[in-house]
């Protein structure tokens, strides 16, 4: 479906192919709707009668700005694994690595609360492979809390040092995103 | 190097109509996204991050019992109608496939069990997606086949896994189980009647939401609903499945109840419709899919009434999957134009029909004289 037979002319001025394809429910009724990019815009959200499909990453905006979150995100990252910060997070609705989870926690805590209306997981318990790589995960993680907290107190001299003994540490052929 | 073509029938299990409801139900699809530790998730992953993940799964794969004698399948490796072949048995998404005119990105795979019906994703949006896809309404079972694949590889890989938030995902929206379940549903009763909509909005308020055919973002055709769980976090994986099969069990005592509404108000048109999707597709020279799609599910229907029945719903999926345009084109050996892919498309359907169609007791005398189409 992805092919070329999936072309559409647009519902609104028939002339060019449409990229919009918006499924509603209208009075208990399925309607899909066909629209080229400038009817689309044109036609903007005066058209769509209550929140149909909307892209993720409005969605998560939507919940950033709602209130209730623990910490102001501003002041949470950029993650010392990934290099993710709280705005591309915010962007692409995307965490960049596991990492992410201990950096943004807080925020991600009321985060997944209004998403799934639970944080626990209640689900598979999971035990990794190999004990010894399990502990190695545990001690950096105590050095990026470290680490954190060296960088919120602009302490540079001693993040620079934590931030090397993390490189040390970590499996062979892992790049960095700066 | 392992190539589709070699394959034709693999990833196909899920089409023979053996499971349960396999009239109204087309499949059962059960996935879990699974990331490894010390990397990158996808979007940010580097080249190395993606070379490392697909090289480890590689390693593991020969030491997971239920992956013995599979096949990994390098997307980069493959020409475009074997990926998109892919994407329409719905073992790859459009999102592992890349923009249709970069390509797919390094290091991205799909690996196909031996034994049907598992299948894992390589570097998509998780490192991993592990899937299993069956015939029929079988939640449970999709879910100890796919639990199964999980609990091997996760003693041979090391998974991404917080205490509370569960396994780790790429999207907020996957964390904890990384669990979809989803059911592939036709309900052309609830359009028919308009009750489509009530059945929709309620699915809502109970953590359910729908997708079109091929998943998030795809349209809705041919009265085909994808139904599944939104939220992945805060219930084990088995209240999931079992919540989403106790629903869907609900929509197709609705979707039964609009039949018998059809048959009981409407009996005539009802018929109609149906002789006249049946005989579109008998005859027609040119058929764009979401045509086809919607006089498939005509004539589906027609099936589930028993007015049309010496048609089996095997030869009615068969006619979903092998008239896309990859599928086409493949048996083609060139790619088409739109104007000759509809043209394919209709032959197909015509071969096909005339095969295993109904025979009306006009065309039964006709074939005791001359040989049909081919």
């Amino acid at each position: 479906m992805e092919g070329k037979e999936s072309k559409k002319s647009c519902d609104q001025c028939g002339a060019d192919d449409a990229v919009v394809h918006l499924t509603q429910i209208v009075s208990n009724e399925m309607k899909t709707s066909h629209l080229c990019e400038k009817c689309a815009a044109v036609k903007g959200v005066e058209g769509i009668e209550g929140p149909v499909n909307f892209p993720l990453t409005g969605f998560l905006a939507q919940l950033t700005d709602a209130p209730g979150s623990e910490d102001p995100p501003e002041a949470l990252g950029p993650c010392s694994f990934c290099g993710l910060t709280f705005e591309k997070f915010r962007e692409a609705g995307r965490l960049g690595c596991p990492h992410c989870y201990t950096t943004y926690e807080s925020y991600l805590r009321g985060l997944l609360r209004r998403v799934h209306g639970s944080t626990q997981h209640l689900g598979k318990v999971y035990l990794p492979p190999d004990p010894a790589a399990s502990d190695v995960e545990k001690q950096m993680e105590v050095l990026r809390h470290k680490l954190q907290r060296a960088v919120d107190s602009e302490d540079f001299e001693r993040a620079a040092g934590l931030r090397d003994k993390i490189r040390r540490m970590e499996p062979a052929g892992t790049d960095h995103i700066p | 190097m392992s190539d589709l073509h070699t394959l034709p029938n693999h990833g196909l299990g899920w089409l023979d109509a053996s499971g349960e409801h396999a009239g109204v139900v087309l499949s059962t699809r059960i996935r879990l996204a699974r990331n490894l530790q010390g990397h990158a998730f996808g979007p940010r992953a580097r080249v190395n991050d993606r070379e490392a993940v697909l090289e480890q799964t590689r390693r593991a794969m020969d030491k997971v019992e239920l992956l013995a004698g599979s096949t990994l399948l390098a997307l980069p490796d493959l020409d475009h109608r074997s990926r998109g072949m892919l994407l329409e048995r719905r073992l790859a998404s459009r999102e592992l496939l890349g923009d249709v005119k970069v390509g797919p990105s390094r290091a991205t795979a799909v690996l196909l069990a031996a034994q049907d019906p598992l299948s894992v994703m390589v570097n998509e949006e998780d490192h991993l997606r592990l899937q299993g896809l069956v015939s029929g309404l079988r939640l449970k079972e999709a879910w100890n086949r796919v639990d199964r694949l999980d609990e091997e590889l996760g003693q041979e890989l090391p998974f991404a896994y917080h205490h509370e938030f569960g396994f780790l995902t790429s999207c907020p929206t996957n964390v904890g189980s990384g669990l979809r379940a989803s059911v592939l549903v036709h309900l052309p009763g609830l359009v028919l009647t308009k009750e489509i909509g009530k059945v929709l909005q309620g699915l809502g308020q109970v953590g359910l939401t729908f997708r079109g055919l091929y998943g998030e973002g795809s349209e809705v055709v041919g009265n085909f609903f994808q139904l599944s769980n939104q939220t992945t976090l805060g219930k084990s994986e088995e209240e999931l499945v079992e919540h989403l099969d106790k629903i869907v069990r609900q929509v197709i005592q609705y979707e039964d109840q609009a039949r018998q509404v059809l048959l009981r108000d409407a009996p005539q048109v009802t018929e109609d419709k149906i002789w006249r999707a049946y005989g579109l597709l008998q005859y027609a020279r040119s058929l764009p899919f979401e045509e086809l799609m919607n006089l498939l599910s005509g004539i589906r229907l027609g099936v589930g009434l028993k007015l049309l029945p010496e048609l089996r719903v095997y030869t009615l999926n068969k006619l979903m999957i092998f008239t896309q345009t990859a599928h086409l084109e493949q048996a083609a050996g060139r790619d088409l134009s739109p104007g000759e892919c509809d043209a394919h498309r209709a032959a197909y359907v015509r071969s096909v029909l005339s095969k295993e169609g109904p025979a009306t007791p006009e065309e039964e005398i006709e074939q005791t004289d001359s040989p049909t189409e081919g």
